[in-house]
């Protein structure tokens, strides 16, 4: 069986202004199963990020429901919503948002502190966390001293320090190179490949190729929500090509992780039973049975 | 436990933000510590000032009343070629009688006069009393005896020598027994005793302002009266002068300190025709009255310096909250993120008045440790001015010259107070509207 991330249930937002109603998210209906990766993609104005803000509990739905694991969140009050925050989602946003007076590890830290849980032990977890990001060696800089990519790394390490439901992703690439975005794409996908669920926003097919499976808005509503081969097929881009690993570590781990997904393996969004921990560093055990 | 952790995490991370702007923290910081630096030194200026006045009214004495013959100026003495004006014997005696509270009631007479021994000689000042003056005065001898009662009852020409005196006249030789002349008046006067050095200030035998008493010479008054008389006269700007005076002071001692203001009453009402007369030949002192007067006058220099360090403070504190409000807008994309990543708006509240009060609290150490440098401080000032304009400064009244700041230990305690509760309250309103601030619009803000 397979454990939910996260659902929505016609899910909706309407922005109350004071000459009209805009209606932003007009109901969308979908599941997220752990371990999955997705890309939430559209046309300008189509709600992708009022659909981001709703996910990352930022914001309540004007109607709707929508349930974090097993918790209905779509009714909590401000103090609860933030406590959400803290525990369950992690963020990634376009411009790194990292704190200016605070170094690698402090920053990695932010939504453990908001639990009162900063510690010995959450630091070393936090240390542990820089090394795997590949900032091992950049520990007491500040974000003024580090790349933008390097800054996207401490972001990534910050939104997995609490152990998240998800990770939402919010252009995460947008910023950067091309290079720069390939690294950032593997690293996810090495993430993903542990089994954490990753939901990003992006308008780039290239981007999107990257993922498992692809949720389209427009106006307001999904147009449509396919495995990524689906998708492509439907919509004309080409798959990436595999870059040649580099001997790197982390490199062949993603390509691992690719390997899994290119083997032909389709991921659907019905079920995803993911063996082993999502801590271990062993190539995770994947099955997947496609119940269509 | 915990929440003393978090609070110290919060404070570090508050020092972490304010070090980001070190140059506008530290104006922010001079605002309050100005305030605090000021209230202390004011009140130590004050309290110096005070203290001095104190001790001079102090030092006539509290259970004193002190009548006082004044010279009217000339033109109020009328053609007579004497001017006559004073304190009566017979008013004198009048209270001595009739006011049952008065201990003891001392009658000065005094003149200046010059004083011989052999080829020596020098100006001095013939005072004559009664024994109660040198208990009164708590005057110390040297040597020999103090005028004893029955000396003044039977007009002896006894005399005790200020040691200014003594060591004029008799450089070498034991100046008892020997007898001191007064060319004036062709009197001789036989030493009984020297009074020890004394420390020129207020006092039963002087006015307010401090005298010079190491010159006086001390005869019984029964002698002065019948030796000398009530009309003096003195050869002053070519020509002869006369003045008719029966008591130049008398310094009325009341039992208890609660009969003072009494007795004082009772005292201007008897004098009243002469209070009032207009020629003002008579004033009477009560130095408990003064000293009420001080006080009061110290309380409103109190509640004026209050209002100021409460200006000055209240200017510190908006100052806060003007430059806290600049770094709420400034860090709104912080907010953002930290409202993101689970910051609830108690912990964003937190966070901002954390470093405001970190801002009003250190103002107020500095505060405190510049108002402690205050005696140190004015001190140098004063020796260095004293040493680079001599004249100037020797121009200034001693009050001015001589005041030494007390340090108020209460402004303490009460400025910092005041500094940091200036921190609570101006840092409430930023810290609210950083924590009120959208998460969404603050994460959008540039
Ligand atoms: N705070 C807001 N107030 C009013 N209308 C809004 C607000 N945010 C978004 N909208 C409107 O909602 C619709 C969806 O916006 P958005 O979710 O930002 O789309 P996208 O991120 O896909 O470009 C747009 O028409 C936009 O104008
Ligand atoms: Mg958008």
């Amino acid at each position: 069986m397979s454990n939910i991330a996260v659902r929505a249930e016609n899910l909706g937002k309407d922005y109350v202004l004071k000459s009209e109603t805009v209606h932003a998210l007009r109901g969308v209906t979908f599941d997220v199963p752990e371990g999955d990766y997705v890309a939430i993609m559209g046309p300008s104005g189509s709600g992708k990020s009022t659909l981001l803000n709703l996910l990352g509990c930022l914001d309540r739905p004007s109607f709707g429901e929508l349930y974090l694991g097993t918790e209905n969140v779509a009714t909590l009050n401000d103090n609860g919503l933030s406590d959400i925050r803290s525990k369950r989602i992690g963020f990634v946003f376009q411009s790194y948002n990292l704190i200016q007076q605070l170094n690698v590890v402090e920053n990695i830290q932010v939504p453990l502190y908001y639990q009162g849980k900063v510690n010995r032990t959450t630091r070393k977890r936090a240390i542990e966390l820089a090394g795997k990001v590949g900032l091992g060696d950049r520990l007491d800089h500040r974000p003024q001293q580090l790349s933008g990519g390097q800054m996207q790394r401490v972001a990534i390490a910050r939104s997995m320090v609490n152990d998240p439901y998800y990770i939402l992703a919010d252009e995460a690439t947008g910023n950067l190179d091309s290079k720069t975005t390939d690294e950032i794409l593997c690293l996810f996908e090495e993430l993903n490949a542990e089994g954490k669920t990753i939901i990003m926003v992006t308008h780039e097919d290239e981007v999107a190729a990257r993922c498992r499976r692809v949720i389209r808005l427009r106006d307001g509503h999904i147009e449509s929500d396919l495995p990524i081969e689906q998708d492509r097929q439907k919509y004309h881009y080409s798959m990436p090509t595999t870059e040649q690993p580099e001997d790197e570590e982390e490199d062949v781990a993603v390509t691992q992780a690719q390997a899994v997904t290119s083997d032909g393996f389709s991921v659907g969004d019905d079920e995803l039973v993911i063996g082993g921990s999502s801590d271990s560093h062993d190539e995770p055990e994947i099955e997947v049975d496609i119940d269509e | 436990m915990n929440a003393l952790m978090s609070l110290f995490r919060t404070w570090q991370l508050g020092i972490k933000s304010l070090f980001l702007h070190p140059m506008r923290s530290a104006l922010t910081v001079l605002g309050i510590f100005i305030g605090v630096a000021a209230v202390i030194w004011l009140l130590a200026i004050g309290e110096g000032i005070s203290q001095k006045a104190q001790e001079q009214i102090a030092s006539l004495g509290a259970r004193n009343i002190i009548v006082r013959s004044i010279k009217p100026p000339l033109e109020k003495l009328g053609d007579s070629n004497v001017a006559e004006f004073g304190l009566l014997r017979k008013d004198f005696n009048l209270l001595v009688n009739t006011i049952p509270q008065i201990e003891v009631a001392i009658p000065i007479r005094e003149m200046k006069i010059s004083f011989s021994f052999g080829n020596n000689d020098m100006d001095g000042r013939l005072v004559g009393s009664t024994t109660d003056y040198f208990n009164a005065t708590k005057l110390k001898l040297a040597k020999g005896r103090f005028l004893s009662p029955a000396d003044v009852d039977k007009n002896k020409d006894f005399c005790v020598l200020s040691m200014g005196i003594a060591e004029a006249l008799f450089p070498h030789d034991d100046p008892i027994g020997k007898r001191v002349y007064c060319p004036t008046n062709q009197t001789y006067y036989e030493v009984v005793g020297i009074l020890r050095k004394r420390t020129a200030s207020a006092g039963i035998g002087g006015s307010l302002a401090a005298q010079d008493y190491s010159r006086d010479v001390y005869i019984p008054i029964t002698t002065l009266n019948q030796r000398v008389g009530d009309v003096t006269r003195r050869f002053q700007s070519g020509s002869f002068y006369a003045e008719k005076v029966e008591l130049h002071q008398a310094t009325i001692q009341v039992k208890t300190m609660d009969d003072v203001l009494t007795v004082a009453e009772l005292v201007k009402d008897a004098l009243r025709t002469q209070l009032e007369s207009g020629k003002g030949d008579i004033d009477v002192i009560v130095p408990l009255e003064l000293l009420e007067q001080a006080e009061t006058t110290r309380m409103m220099f109190m509640i004026f310096m209050g209002l100021i360090a409460a200006v000055s403070l209240l200017v510190g504190g908006i100052g806060i909250m003007n430059i806290m409000l600049a770094t709420v807008t400034e860090r709104t994309r912080e907010i953002g993120i930290r409202r993101a990543l689970g910051a609830r708006q108690g912990a964003i509240q937190r966070q901002f008045l954390v470093e405001t009060i970190t801002l009003s609290i250190v103002g107020g150490l500095v505060g405190v440790a510049v108002g402690l440098l205050c005696p140190v401080t004015l001190e140098w000032l004063r020796d260095t001015l004293i040493e680079n304009f001599p004249e100037e400064m020797e121009s200034l009244p001693a009050e001015v010259r001589e005041t030494v700041p007390i340090i108020v230990p209460i402004s303490i305690p009460v400025s910092f107070g005041i500094a940091v509760l200036i921190g609570v309250i101006f840092g409430m309103y930023p810290a609210y509207r950083a924590s009120r601030m959208d998460p969404i619009e603050a994460l959008r803000h540039e």
